[in-house]
């Protein structure tokens, strides 16, 4: 139990990457902006892949009447997420520690972890809502108002993972450095939850 | 269907494999085998979206501005206006701008600009800045590689026709500005016929800032009134001398093709500036009253100020011992270049066959022995034997300009037989010789004056064109060669024309300078005192008949885009600040019937256009550059109103 509880410590302490690191990044590339455009997201905020590139995709945006990408103080969410990180940082470190000293066994790591995929699923259904209304609730006077084949209004919803053709840009959308530090942390307490009921097993005593 | 997948797998395997020993027997220059000698379209060819190996920075000439190509594909990628008035940019139009022209003279749009030299450290290029001259009115101009513009231009007093120039020491710490013209020091009214012994020549030492670039004239050689017609610095073992071919040491003043070329030899001038320097710091040299303009640029303002100066300090050769000697050389020399080791300076007498090579070791040992022959307005001359290394039995006709490789060779130029010859530093036989298209003047290999030459390319700058291209009826543009120079034999590879007169160039491995190369200005660093910088900054003030307009673009409306309130008899200045903070979006600006060119402001930059209405009326603006999908639409009107109205000013966008 010592190890899996040490295994489930790394892999709670591996969400805290996302305090640091972009948990996502839409990439933008279009014939003429050959350095393609990126967004990356952070759980408290988004930010340009260069300098300026926020403002510069706001600016092709107002075209098709998007609005403005939203500043930390635009969503809840950019204050929310970094509590809800945190906490369940410290949980899982918490748990980690309690199941060192023998106080609880591996099922709670299981619990932990399951209480972390459905936040997850949650943000993620949250993040592609966003993207639906920043993708199609767009301004009625907008410069350039296209429609599909079938004559629908055109919407530019960024896709949530992988690629999609929006117009003259390719966008990608894929996670980055801090979303996989959660998916191998996630991982990890899924690992130790399997080495503690293994151990269990063995050795009913300890 | 597993089977299939290995069975694609090996043929693209081995399809790579042949690409690949197929591109290896293309290797650029490998010619020394002579298995498979690729052919000259490959080797200038860069495909599309590639990029050249090298900037080549091209004088304009009589244009004023310097070009900038790229090697070895000979394609134009910017025109920099540096003397001249340049309405695509609106530089020397704009309010900014103007003051950069502005001189001892008043305002001078133009000159004739001709020799660049890149900024060196350690005697090697270091891809900073670029320098250049101004010939006619006598004015030397520092170039910034990082925004491709022009950021200084020094006039330089007691100087004409500024040709010997403008040539950088190998720690950039002078650039070089000698004159062609002797003239009266300080001007005055005087008959021409009592030119000899009494008009005189100044070498000017300018010191650049190591960190800013900024220019300041540090002294002033007087020195007697021969023409001196160009100049380089030594380097390694030379560094701290200088040296300038002369002619007209006859000191005539009328007919000279005539009345300059009767002395069998003329003289290169060694100038020993740090034995300058060390005059100087005792207290030497006499300050001069004088008056001259001193335009900086300053990229967080975007503007350029003008200063005149008002003295300057001047040297007499004569009172410092062991300062200047000269080295006769033959036949009127024009190109004075000095090797890579700072051994050999090379003098090419433009009426002779042959070039002439002196030894910087020889020139050492005679004067230690105070070995000379005669002296010159005091100036001693040393023993033309005794400095001679060797002469270059050319074959050729009319030598005037020697670049260098790192192989130990020397290119030089000959204009009237409209070849280039190689030869051999220290054998000095030739090794090759290729013909030009036509009437060679400069050639440049990059770094060919520096400590490291790169000795790939070599291109030729010809003073006629004639039959080389379609032609565009009596004025043509001239011709240029580009030549590998990489195996034993140099090979032509590709022929493009010039803009301009090109005198001299100076080129650069790409990697020194390409990623310095600036995108954008920052906004947040917009220093000029008319900017509007936040969205909501933009309006219009009166001042008197002096209407100052705060405008702002950005893809695709100008703020404001309606003014109304403006009189007949008003002098109204748009300054206009790009909000874009994106690489290669520029906006332009320009009113209908406005006395003036238009302007194009790049990304964070403030640019200021004056306009003096004459009519009642609604008149209206665009953008000139074409910025978006809806640049057509970036457009807006001004309503003059007579000037007796009593109509406010007003001012808006989108009501």
């Amino acid at each position: 139990m010592k190890k899996a509880s040490i295994i489930m410590i790394i892999g709670a302490l591996l969400l805290s990457g996302l305090f640091w690191f972009p948990l996502w990044n839409i990439m933008l590339g279009a014939p003429q902006y050959p350095e393609p455009l990126g967004i990356d997201i952070y759980i408290d905020g988004l930010a340009g892949q260069s300098e300026f590139d926020i403002q510069n995709i706001d600016g092709l945006n107002h075209y098709i009447g998007m609005k403005t990408l939203p500043k930390p103080e635009d969503m809840w969410e950019f204050q929310v997420f970094p509590i809800v990180i945190g906490i369940m940082t410290a949980l899982g470190v918490l748990a980690g520690i309690l199941g060192y000293f023998g106080k609880i066994g591996a099922n709670w790591f299981l619990g932990w972890l399951i209480l972390m995929t459905v936040l997850g699923i949650l943000g993620m259904y949250d993040f592609n809502a966003w993207m639906i209304d920043y993708g199609t609730n767009l301004d009625p006077n907008a410069i350039m108002k296209l429609q599909n084949p079938d004559g629908t209004p055109m919407t530019y919803k960024p896709p949530l993972i992988g690629h999609k053709q929006l117009l003259n840009f390719d966008a990608y959308s894929y996670p980055r450095l801090g979303g996989y530090l959660m998916g191998v942390g996630m991982l990890l307490t899924l690992v130790a939850y399997l080495v503690g009921i293994k151990k269990k097993n063995k050795v009913p005593s300890s | 269907m597993k089977y299939k997948t290995i069975h694609k797998a090996a043929v693209f395997t081995l399809l790579a494999a042949w690409l690949f020993t197929g591109c290896g027997n293309q290797g650029k220059g490998d010619n020394a085998q002579g298995a498979l000698v690729s052919s000259a379209a490959e080797k200038v060819y860069v495909a599309p979206g590639e990029r050249d190996d090298y900037y080549a920075f091209l004088s304009g000439g009589y244009s004023g501005n310097l070009t900038v190509y790229g090697l070895p594909s000979g394609r134009m990628f910017k025109e920099i206006p540096v003397f001249s008035q340049f309405p695509t940019s609106g530089y020397g139009y704009s309010e900014e701008t103007k003051p950069m022209l502005n001189t001892s003279h008043g305002f001078v749009p133009w000159d004739d600009l001709h020799h660049p030299d890149i900024s060196q450290t350690n005697g090697e290029l270091d891809g900073r800045w670029i320098f250049v001259n101004g010939n006619n009115t006598p004015r030397i101009a520092r170039v910034s590689l990082s925004t491709f513009e022009t950021e200084e231009i020094i006039e330089i007093p007691n100087s004409a026709g500024n040709h010997s120039s403008s040539f950088i020491t190998e720690n950039t710490e002078y650039v070089v500005a000698g004159t062609r013209f002797s003239v009266p020091v300080p001007q005055r009214d005087m008959p021409i016929d009592e030119y000899k012994g009494n008009f005189k020549g100044a070498l000017t030492f300018i010191g650049v800032d190591p960190e800013s670039g900024h220019m300041d004239i540090k002294f002033q050689v007087i020195m007697p009134g021969f023409n001196y017609d160009l100049s380089h610095p030594g380097r390694g073992k030379s560094h701290g001398w200088f040296f300038f071919s002369t002619y007209n040491t006859e000191e005539a003043s009328t007919l000279l093709e005539v009345n300059a070329s009767q002395n069998d030899k003329d003289f290169i001038a060694a100038i020993n500036w740090k034995k300058i320097e060390e005059y100087i710091a005792n207290g030497g040299g006499k300050t001069v009253p004088a008056n001259y303009a001193h335009n900086v640029y300053d990229e967080a303002t975007h503007t350029g100020t003008s200063t005149m100066k008002k003295e300057v300090l001047t040297v007499d050769p004569t009172e410092i011992p062991g300062a200047v000697y000269l080295l006769p050389t033959p036949k009127s020399p024009h190109g004075c270049d000095v090797d890579p080791s700072g051994q050999y300076i090379i003098g090419s007498g433009k009426l002779s066959a042959d070039i002439t090579v002196h030894s910087f070791d020889n020139m050492l040992k005679a004067i230690e022995n105070e070995k000379f022959d005669g002296d010159a307005y005091g100036i001693p001359i040393l023993k033309f034997e005794d400095v001679l290394a060797g002469t270059v039995k050319s074959g050729g006709l009319g030598p005037l300009h020697t670049e260098f490789d790192n192989q130990g060779n020397a290119y030089t130029t000959f204009f009237i037989s409209s070849e280039v010859v190689k030869w051999e530093l220290g054998s000095w036989e030739v090794v090759d010789r290729k013909p030009t298209f036509y009437s060679v003047g400069h050639l440049m290999i990059p770094g060919g004056n520096s400590r490291k030459p790169f000795g790939n390319y070599l291109v030729a700058m010809n003073k006629i064109t004639k039959d080389r291209y379609l032609p565009t009826g009596p004025e043509m543009e001239h011709s240029a060669q580009i030549y590998d120079i990489s195996g034993e034999k140099m090979e032509l590879i590709y022929d493009f024309p010039t803009h301009g007169e090109p005198h001299y160039a100076a080129g650069c491995p790409a990697d020194l300078i390409e990623p310095n190369s600036k995108k954008i200005y920052r906004l947040d660093e917009n220093k000029h005192p008319f900017a509007v910088i936040g969205p909501d900054g933009a309006k219009v003030e009166r001042d008197g008949n002096e209407v100052h307009v705060y405008m702002s673009t950005i893809r695709s409306h100008f703020t404001p885009d309606n003014i109304e309130g403006i009189k007949v008899g008003d002098k109204v200045y748009f300054h206009i600040t790009n909000h874009e903070q994106d690489f290669d979006v520029p906006h332009g600006f320009s009113m209908i019937g406005q006395n003036t060119s238009e302007i194009l402001i790049m990304p964070g930059q403030t640019k200021t256009s004056v306009w003096e209405p004459k009519q009642p009326g609604v008149w209206p603006f665009y953008c000139t550059d074409f910025c978006s999908a809806l640049h057509q639409e970036m457009q807006g009107y001004v309503r003059v109103s007579p000037a007796d109205s009593d109509i406010d000013l007003s001012w808006s966008v989108g009501e």
